[in-house]
């Protein structure tokens, strides 16, 4: 399904620009210009140095915030600030409601949805179900643990049943192990709703594990410096990491992005 | 119950056993203070009676009205000043301030606008206690992590039902400060206000009991009233510290 002609997203020259933050400040460049183009139903990954302008990026796809400059189109119509229907966001803090039990935090973006009844119970029930969830559902965010807080988070967008998923950095509060089973079931996820990911991380390998392609950034104002095609197979799991390919595409990813880093860390030579 | 909690309720115990020993030695004479027992087997007759259950159901009535003002106005001004920075940054000093005002000097003047009924009592008792509100409804929504707040967006959420299903809700417990304190300034803005001029109520009934010297109808009242308020306060407190325990709080 790679060659329909209207990509998901589309984001031409886009930038972001923010006011001086004090009355004697410059204004602050964070993002582009900048050309991307999420395919339907590809895992796109994105990596850059830390303050690259990643989050800033996926802001400007959700429509929560709006480019300074440039367009960014949802299925061929321009966002400008209004978040469009059918996007989900994962957020890398917690975003969990502690005054409603994990069931009712799941349900909470179904109410707008005009479903039967039946339907939203059984799209809950299912999230409970993949999501590891089902003997908490009466629990209260505060009774879990941060990875699992993260699965109802993640659980909440997918009842929406979303076109484009949205994660930024989602378990950047995670530790290894967990992170690579969180990352099959986002696999599995994907697999399953046929849904479109775009992914910021942090982790090269996560990267490279998980996505169709790899957009790789330069220190700020973030620039696509490179885009990896993994060349993955769809049916794929936390397993890969044992193949050839796997420790290249890595290498590869490193290499761009190790000046980049250094530039971010303030050394000024790096480049060269 | 704790070793602070025992010794809390000792310390109360032992006050009321010393006012009634002080009194029935006779070192508190009868035209000063009744003895406990005294108050509580009056307060139970009184009650029994009937005689004054129009005086407590206007005050506790009124009370109750005042109370709905204030947290109905305190919530909604909340929600609107916080959107506003410019209206914060002009209102927050005159919030400080506030509670310097002897709002009862103004009573006069609400008896030429109001007239003598109960509308001048009960706007008292819900202006004492709307800023309170104001106040901690601010501070409950400063604590709204940004990401709920995005969260709502993503959902597509209106500004009112983002207030309702999100912002509030995540507020909740300090807006229940705010309750606590509401109720204790509606019972003192009421009872204050039938005390200087009302024809009925309970403070109007202590007070003219207070004339009297009739102090086995005033002390039953003042012990009612400190029941009925300290009541509702404890009945929030569980309530706010069960929001708190399911937020891992308390």
């Amino acid at each position: 399904m790679r060659d329909v002609p209207t990509p998901l997203v589309l984001l031409r020259g886009g930038e972001k620009v923010f006011p001086p933050p004090g009355p004697s400040g410059r204004p602050v460049h964070a993002l582009g210009p900048l050309d991307l183009e999420l395919r339907r139903g590809e895992f796109f990954a994105v990596v850059g140095p830390s303050g690259c302008g990643k989050s800033t990026l996926l802001e400007l796809i959700a429509g929560l915030s709006t480019a300074s400059r440039g367009e960014v189109a949802f299925e061929g119509r321009p966002i400008r600030g209004e978040i469009p229907d059918g996007v989900g966001v994962v957020f890398q803090e917690d975003a969990s409601f502690p005054w409603l039990t994990v069931r009712d935090n799941i349900a909470f973006g179904l109410k707008r949805l005009p479903l039967p009844a039946d339907e939203k119970t059984r799209r809950i029930e299912r999230a409970l179900a993949m999501m590891g969830l089902a003997s908490f559902a009466a629990s209260y965010p505060a009774q879990l643990s941060g990875g699992m807080r993260q699965r109802v988070c993640i659980a909440r967008t997918l009842v929406t049943e979303p076109k484009l998923i949205l994660l930024d950095e989602p378990f950047g509060a995670l530790d290894q192990q967990t992170r690579l089973l969180m990352g099959d079931e986002v696999l599995n996820l994907w697999r399953k709703t046929g849904a479109t990911v775009f992914l910021i991380t942090h982790a090269l390998d996560e990267a490279a594990m998980l996505a169709d392609r790899i957009g790789v950034m330069s220190a700020r104002p973030g620039r696509l410096i490179d885009v990896v095609e993994t060349g993955w197979p769809r049916d794929r799991d936390s397993r890969i990491v044992e193949e050839e390919a796997f420790g290249a595409i890595t290498a590869r990813l490193w290499r761009s992005l190790r000046a980049e880093s250094m530039k971010s860390l303030g050394h000024a030579g790096a480049a060269a | 119950m704790t070793r602070a909690a025992t010794w809390r309720t000792l310390l109360l115990l032992g006050a009321v056993a010393a006012l009634e020993a002080l009194c029935l030695a006779g070192v508190i004479d009868r035209i000063t203070m009744q003895p406990p027992h005294k108050i509580l087997i009056d307060l139970w007759r009184l009650l029994a009676s009937g005689s004054l259950n129009r005086a407590i159901a206007k005050t506790l009535g009124n009370a109750a009205a005042a109370f709905a003002v204030a947290m109905a106005l305190g919530v909604a001004s909340g929600l609107v000043i916080h959107r506003f920075r410019r209206l914060r940054d002009t209102l927050d000093p005159l919030f400080a301030t506030y509670y310097a005002i002897p709002v009862f000097a103004f009573y006069p003047l609400l008896i030429v606008l109001f007239g003598l009924g109960d509308a001048p009592q009960i706007f008292i008792g819900a202006m004492l206690g709307v800023v309170a509100v104001i106040v901690n409804t601010l501070n409950g929504l400063d604590r709204v992590p940004r990401v709920l707040l995005k969260t709502a967006r993503v959902n597509r959420l209106s500004p009112l039902q983002t207030a309702l299903q999100v912002t509030l809700p995540c507020a909740a417990p300090f807006i229940l400060t705010g309750a606590k304190l509401a109720v204790a300034y509606s019972l003192i803005g009421i009872i204050g206000a039938e005390f200087i001029m009302s024809n009925g109520g309970m403070g109007y009934e202590i007070s003219f009991a207070y004339t009297n010297f009739d102090n086995a109808t005033m002390y039953p009242l003042i012990v009612l009233i400190l029941l009925v308020s300290i009541t509702i306060n404890i009945v929030i407190a569980r309530w706010e510290k069960r929001i708190l325990a399911r937020r891992g709080l308390a």
